[in-house]
């Protein structure tokens, strides 16, 4: 019987729905690694970071199956997986990746000191089969450029000989930092002042009045006071959360790893006394992926918290990033910590209202709460004694580049760059001070001629700068401010979540035409007014600084 | 515990706050939920914007930074699109800092665009506003080359073209906002953002289902109807006219514009109907071609005298045969033998020997008219239409039970339900736009509980997925049942306010332990209790329901659980309450209204309804005859029986559409004179002695109703191809020439009767359909929206009580044996309308579902030894055909599924034609089925062509 189609093809149909197919082998191994637990949207990043750390890279198939498993499309889970770094997605017939990653670190303070070089030697001189090099932004350890990171494990000073000696002998995972235990800690009277709150010897109310005498500001780099924080959060209905924001990511700044690393209890029972004050349901940390040393720590510390009824099982979230800077923009954060990707909101509302989840959130960078036990223990006079007049208590700079010892300062605030200089041993040997960049990447450009301002919140905005996360990067003679702008302006676009038109495409344009030998300053003018006015986030609203610091400052290296 | 009392507020919306602030210096006033820029719009300020679509189920996302203003003191600028006024706020949309940074970002965003002289769509919205800023060029250099997307167009409907893409995610929210089918995403980020299609993968190759949502809201042209494109890949969106009028596909009702370049439809945007909010799916989007299609039936045929005999077309039903069975004839030649023909017959016979099968494709005046034929010029009620295979049992128990045949809510009422229940019913592939509103109620935060045999991808949105023994539904909702009167969650003061006969129900229910009936519908006892409980107990849920429901002997029986279930929880006449059968076809839901039903007159009056016979009498001035007449399934066996010798049948297609084919083309061969109207040649059009040549949709002007009880207008498009005439037309020339005195001059004339013989017309005028497009029935003033959601107050029965009809488990007619182990179901794919009569030949849709396939469990081709793609050949005690297997993970296994589309391996040649009692629809969803594989050397003649 032979009929005739209606139609004019007579083509086959399709031997499976519409799309890409889930493979039964991918889908069972999905359902092994992710356990019996509940399935979880929320937890997608964290599910992806499963599928990359056992396979080395997360295949398509793989990835097809985790979307069906979580009832997601494929589109969500690929452009999750595919906005963060350290996710290799590789589709079918391509090539995964050799099972050694080295990232070398290609922020400021690395690439002044060779990182390029290094990163081009390393290609070069390991076997691509077993190795590859990606370039990769700061990982925070600014102190001991130029840095890279062999596999999990963090490597300053780097040189071609010692990262083949790492990657010969198979070191390849963190090393774990000594730190003071629970017990050594609670010898030193630690969370005494966490159960003193708990137990009603002091009110919400009378910390938050502490602290705001004290003047305990935002040490992210926003420097909101602390204590309206908390007054603000309280205002708004439960459940509230609180939020850790440990994804220090802006280049030069190295502070909280240090704290993360070294006083691990300190900062948690800072959080924990802050998560009381606003009566938060569950606490959670964004903890950045580029520091797998303090992620082992904190594991393993809030285990034991729990263990020791300091908290309840779970109250702790902590939530690994994947190698994206904007995430350690708030709002971004937020995103990232929903499972989504990691684009800053349009505010109002502001998180205090309408944050994690939708629920009012109090959001914290980690060196803020680490303060908290501290102005407890010892009261707010004493912490404001600390500054220099006029700028209220402690700060820690991560102080990089052209000095002779780099590091971490806890200083007063308000310290100027000569001084900081002076404390990290004076310029490194055949160094002259030129220039600093006084809050990080974003913070601007300042000549060696304001050396001496003041370091604090507000203090450098009519020099078109900014404070911000205290992070020093010292310039010197040997340095060229347009490369230095370059440098910054690469990262930026590197970084940019892509979400707004004056970031995404601006950063772009302005690397190309900050490439000629001579700038064009006046659409560079027009540009960065334009990114200031009209990016969404701070990023954005930030880049163009080092554009303009090298145009206001040091117009006879681009002219 | 009545939920009446508590009825939610959740419709009318919360009472708005005014803010009063200052905008560009005046004082004004703004809502609370508007934002800047909709105020500044409605003062007469239009501020730039590109990926703000002002447009319904679009979210403003503020990305672009087209439409940037200043406030107050405030550090940075806002998008007005985004940002709401707070009291007392000074906005500046014309401030220079805000001019220039709106300009800046054009001047970013036309680096990169391909020149307007080459540009994918020169009529872009994103051209139209850079000429309004002044702007044609970009001071900043062009990215390189090699940054440059490449185009991709493995889609043949839509052409993507990224290089012109502006990252505004506008595709983004149209994918998986307002149609929420979740393909497009935004991968990567900053400038290597991309958007994509799954994982990166070619359009035509991904999950996309071509709603076409992300064409129609594209602001640049990086994706457009690829119909638009020439060989360069440039083209604009620019039409000489543009009609507006309602899709001809599905029940959904969307309304559509029609954009007419040289007399074609160039392309087919969505329009803002009440069901529809500007959405379509690929059919109505992409699927107009089929009216110029060379097989177009353009002039009348009538049967050649040396034409082969018709029994032969029972072995080789191939339509490139027409012209050695017919030729060609004038109107009046045609329409003279047409009409001679059924007066004879009629004349000898009586008028019971002839049979009329209209359309519910075709217009509310259509049917209306073709009805009133078959009554008043044939003389009997031999009259029925698709509906009998559709919603027939549905019907029965709507008006058995609660006194109506239509829904008591449109779908769009999901947006205020906390409860939606889908039970046999696909809408993704069947009502897509309907489906929309359910996706986006999930994410707004309803539960969604789909039950089905079958997955589908509703199945990923659902919090419940019941997949549960096919032909086991009242086992299952008895079940249900019983939980909730058991838990006494069942709403007493509304059943005993507006119910009769729960107390037979619960005394029969109390058999229906789950822990029982769980082993008749494989589903867990504790899931069933679940699901009764989030049903019982929501605030507002509602019920909707296919053919999985319908197509059984014990659909009817089905049908009455869905309406016990609501009726016990008082989940009717509120907001978000409610049930719904969705009805299939564009017009079935007016065409069974217009009375193409053989068991009541018009308005379902009932034949035995003295009043209503004698008000047609006295209108139509003829006796009526007062006995039912005979339905689909039921004329096929008259035929045969010689009952029935003559037949009328305009737009159906039963040598297609009918169970067990063999027999059903057998009764229509045998026919002694059959007249089909249609626009194609149709398989039944083969077996006819005159075949009249009629207008398609787009060539005519006509109401139709759908699923929601909206009556819309369908507006005249283009002009009649060759020598076909409207069906109307047709009908009152048949009329004529069979002795009636007919003197319609245009639908609006047929119009004007209808409203005299159905009161459900009341306050529904032309001239107010010519105006609004769409009216609700019933509606209660000319100048008062038709009524959403009805029997808030008691049901339209005798004592104005709903019923509860018990069920008890009947099986399916034919189960699975030893001989015939599988379970055979049918139905329909999204790109395919009914039998493919107008889809097989629309290019795009024809190009993705070209040929015929069965649905099966991965495991079970496995089992058969061979790969997905094989084919096989399925027996039933019917039929067999051979096609290629699909392998669906959504089957279960012991399952097949097999869409009744294509003649080449027509489904309806292995249904069961065994009906539901009271219904008398056919169980098209379950019959015994065994397969083998075919070998792969088998000939390809056997494949389609």
């Amino acid at each position: 019987m032979a009929h005739s189609s209606n139609g004019q093809h007579t083509s086959k149909p399709r031997p499976f729905p519409k799309g890409r197919q889930t493979p039964a082998q991918a889908r069972d191994d999905i359902v092994v690694l992710l356990g019996e637990s509940e399935r979880n949207k929320e937890f997608l990043i964290e599910y992806l970071h499963l599928i990359q750390d056992k396979y080395k890279h997360i295949s398509a198939e793989h990835l097809a199956a985790l979307a069906s498993e979580l009832k997601l499309s494929q589109a969500e889970v690929y452009e999750v997986a595919t906005f963060y770094h350290h996710f290799d997605v590789v589709k079918e017939g391509e090539t995964p990746p050799p099972p050694i990653t080295v990232r070398v670190c290609e922020s400021l303070p690395c690439a002044i000191k060779g990182a390029g070089r290094l990163a081009r030697e390393l290609g070069a001189g390991l076997n691509a089969e077993r190795v590859r090099i990606v370039r990769a932004p700061c990982m925070g350890l600014c102190d001991a450029a130029p840095a890279v990171m062999i596999g999990r494990r963090q490597v300053g000073s780097a040189s071609v000989e010692s990262v083949r000696a790492q990657v010969d002998a198979g070191l390849v995972d963190i090393d774990v930092p000594r730190y003071p235990r629970l017990q050594d800690y609670r010898a030193q009277k630690g969370y005494a002042q966490l159960e003193a709150c708990r137990a009603g010897q002091r009110t919400a109310e009378e910390v938050i009045e502490m602290l705001t005498k004290a003047g305990l500001r935002g040490l992210g780099g926003a420097g909101f006071p602390t204590g309206r924080k908390w007054s603000l959060v309280r205002e708004h209905p439960k459940p509230r959360y609180l939020v850790i924001n440990a994804d220090e990511g802006e280049p030069g700044t190295f502070k909280d790893r240090f704290y993360l690393r070294s006083m691990p209890h300190r900062f948690l029972e800072g959080m924990l006394i802050a998560a009381w004050a606003v009566e938060a349901d569950a606490a959670y940390i964004y903890l950045r992926d580029e520091y797998p040393d303090a992620y082992h720590v904190l594991q393993k510390e809030i285990r034991v918290l729990e263990e020791n009824d300091l908290c309840p099982p779970g109250y702790i979230q902590l939530r690994r990033g994947a190698g994206a800077y904007i995430c350690g923009e708030e709002s971004a954060m937020l995103e990232s910590i929903e499972g989504k990707r990691g684009l800053p909101r349009h505010r109002p509302p502001f998180a205090a209202e309408v944050g994690l989840f939708g629920r009012p959130s109090l959001i914290h960078n980690v060196e803020t709460v680490t303060w908290i036990c501290s102005i407890l223990e010892k009261g707010a006079k004493w912490f404001i004694d600390q500054g220099l007049s006029g700028h209220p208590g402690l700060r820690s700079y991560s102080v990089s580049g052209r000095v002779a010892n780099p590091g971490v300062r806890v200083a007063p605030a308000g310290i100027s760059a000569n001084k900081l200089i002076e404390i990290c041993g004076g310029m490194a040997h055949g160094h002259t001070f030129k220039a600093y960049l006084p809050g990080g990447a974003s913070g601007g450009i300042l000549p060696a001629k304001l050396g001496d301002l003041p370091l604090d919140f507000g203090t450098l905005d009519e020099y078109g700068c900014f404070v911000g996360s205290h992070a020093v990067i010292i310039l010197s003679d040997k340095d060229s401010m347009p490369a230095v702008a370059r440098n910054l302006i690469d990262f930026f676009k590197k970084e940019s979540c892509g979400q707004c038109t004056p970031c995404r495409v601006g950063c772009e344009k302005a690397l190309e035409l900050m490439r000629a030998p001579k700038w064009d300053q006046q659409l560079l003018d027009e540009l960065s007014v334009a990114m200031q006015d009209a990016s969404i986030c701070g990023l954005g609203q930030a880049a163009p600084n080092p554009i303009r610091s090298v145009q206001r400052y040091f117009q006879e290296e681009i002219s | 515990m009545s939920r009446k009392s508590k009825a939610k507020g959740k419709a009318n919306g919360a009472v708005q706050k005014v803010v009063r602030f200052s905008l560009d210096g005046k004082e004004v006033e703004a809502l609370h939920s508007e934002t800047i820029w909709q105020v500044a719009q409605r003062h007469g300020t239009s501020i730039p914007h590109l990926c703000w679509l002002p447009e319904p189920g679009y979210r403003a996302d503020g990305n672009c930074r087209a439409c940037m203003v200043e406030i107050g003191k405030e550090r940075v600028l806002a998008a007005s699109c985004i940002r709401k006024p707070e009291s007392g706020m000074e906005v500046s949309t014309a401030s220079k800092r805000a001019v220039s940074a709106r300009s800046m970002v054009m001047e970013l965003l036309l680096a990169d665009q391909p020149p307007q002289e080459r540009a994918h769509d020169k009529q872009s919205r994103f051209w139209r506003q850079a000429k309004e800023m002044g702007l044609a060029s970009s001071r900043f250099p062009a990215r390189k080359e090699q940054e440059i997307p490449s185009a991709d167009f493995s889609h043949g409907a839509m052409a993507v073209q990224l290089d012109a893409c502006i990252h505004c995610n506008l595709c983004v929210r149209a994918c998986r906002e307002v149609q929420v089918n979740d393909v497009i995403g935004m991968a990567h980020r900053g400038s290597e953002e991309k958007i994509v299609f799954d994982f990166d993968d070619p359009m035509g190759e991904s999950t996309c289902v071509a709603c076409g949502e992300c064409v129609q809201a594209c602001p640049t042209g990086a994706l457009m109807p690829a119909s638009l494109m020439n060989e360069a890949g440039e083209g604009a969106r620019q039409s000489e006219r543009q009609v507006d009028s309602v899709c001809p596909y599905c029940g959904v009702g969307c309304q559509i514009t029609y954009h007419i370049n040289d007399e074609k439809i160039a392309w087919v945007d969505g329009r803002e109907g009440p069901a529809n909010q500007n959405r379509l799916c690929v059919k109505g989007r992409f699927g107009f071609d089929y009216i110029s299609h060379k097989d177009r039936l353009l002039k009348p045929l009538v049967r050649r005298d040396d034409a082969p005999s018709k029994e032969t077309l029972l072995r080789n039903l191939d339509r490139s045969l027409l012209m050695e069975h017919f030729r060609e004839a004038s109107w009046d030649e045609a329409l003279e033998a047409a009409a001679s023909g059924l007066k004879n017959l009629r004349d000898k016979h009586g008028g019971r020997s002839l049979a009329g099968f209209g359309s519910a494709k075709c217009s509310n005046e259509e049917a209306f008219l073709f009805q009133k034929l078959v009554r008043t010029g044939f003389g009997s009620n031999n009259v029925d239409h698709c509906t009998r295979l559709c919603h027939a049992s549905s019907v029965a128990a709507l008006m058995e039970t609660i006194g109506t045949g239509a829904v008591t809510a449109p779908f769009t009422a999901v947006a205020d339900s906390d409860v939606i229940v889908v039970i046999g019913a696909n809408p993704t592939e069947n009502h897509p736009v309907a489906a929309t509103y359910f996706k986006q109620a999930v994410k707004r935060g309803a539960k969604l509980i789909v039950m089905d045999p079958r997955g589908q991808a509703l199945a990923r949105h659902a919090t419940y997925m019941l997949q549960f023994r096919p032909g086991t539904d009242v086992a299952l909702l008895n079940a249900m049942m019983h939980v909730i009167v058991e838990e006494g969650l069942h709403d007493s003061q509304y059943i005993q306010a507006h119910t009769d006969g729960f107390d037979a129900l619960r005394k029969h229910l109390r058999g229906c332990e789950p822990e029982m009936m769980a082993q008749i519908c494989g589903i867990p006892p504790s899931l069933i209790r679940t699901v009764a409980r989030e049903y019982a107990r929501a605030d507002a849920s509602i019920i909707f329901w296919g053919m999985g429901i319908s197509q059984h002997v014990h659909g009817t029986d089905n049908a009455r659980c869905l309406i016990s279930l609501a009726l016990m929880t008082g989940h009717t006449g509120r907001p978000g309450t409610g049930l719904h059968p969705l009805r299939g076809q564009n017009n079935v839901q007016g065409a069974s209204d217009a009375g193409l039903i053989p068991m009541v007159f018009p308005d379902y009056r009932k034949l035995d309804d003295v009043a209503a016979k004698m008000r047609l009498e006295d209108l139509w001035g003829k006796p009526l005859d007062g006995d039912p007449g005979l339905t689909v399934v039921e004329v096929v066996h008259a035929i045969h029986d010689g009952d029935i010798r003559g037949m009328y049948i305009l737009g159906e297609n039963p040598a297609m559409s009918d169970p067990d084919l063999a027999h059903a083309r057998g009764a229509l061969a045998s026919l002694e004179h059959l007249v089909v109207q249609d626009i194609f040649p149709t398989e039944t059009a083969l077996f006819a002695d005159v075949i009249l040549p009629a207008t398609a949709w787009p060539e005519k002007e006509g109401t139709v109703t759908n699923t929601n009880r909206q009556v819309q207008l369908g507006r005249t498009a283009l002009a009649a191809p060759g020598d076909v005439r409207a069906d109307w037309w047709i009908t009152q020339e048949l009329a004529r020439r069979m002795g009636l005195k007919w003197n319609y001059d245009s639908p609006a004339d047929v119009f004007a009767e209808m409203k005299q013989a159905m009161d459900s017309l009341d306050n529904i005028t032309w001239e107010r359909l010519q105006k609004e497009s769409s009216v609700t029935y019933p509606c209660k003033g000319d100048s008062l929206a038709g009524e959403d959601i009805i029997f808030s107050d008691g049901f339209p029965t005798e004592d104005g009580r709903g019923r509860f009809v018990p069920a008890s488990i009947v099986p399916p007619d034919e189960l699975p044996d030893e001989e015939y182990p599988m379970v055979l179901s049918t139905g329909r794919q999204l790109e395919h309308w009914h039998t493919g009569a107008m889809t097989r030949r629309a290019k795009q849709l024809d190009a993705i579902e070209p040929s015929a396939s069965v649905s099966m469990a991965p495991r079970d081709i496995e089992r058969l030894g061979i790969s997905a793609g094989d084919r096989i050949r399925i027996t039933t005690r019917r039929g067999t055909i051979e096609l290629a297997t699909r392998s669906d993970p959504a089957i279960l296994e012991g399952m097949l599924f097999v869409p009744f589309a294509y003649v080449e391996a027509a489904a309806n040649l292995l249904t069961n034609p065994a009906l539901d009692p009271f219904g008398k629809i056919p169980e098209f969803k379950f019959c015994a089925a065994r397969v083998e594989p075919l070998s792969s050397d088998a000939p390809e003649s056997l494949a389609a062509g």
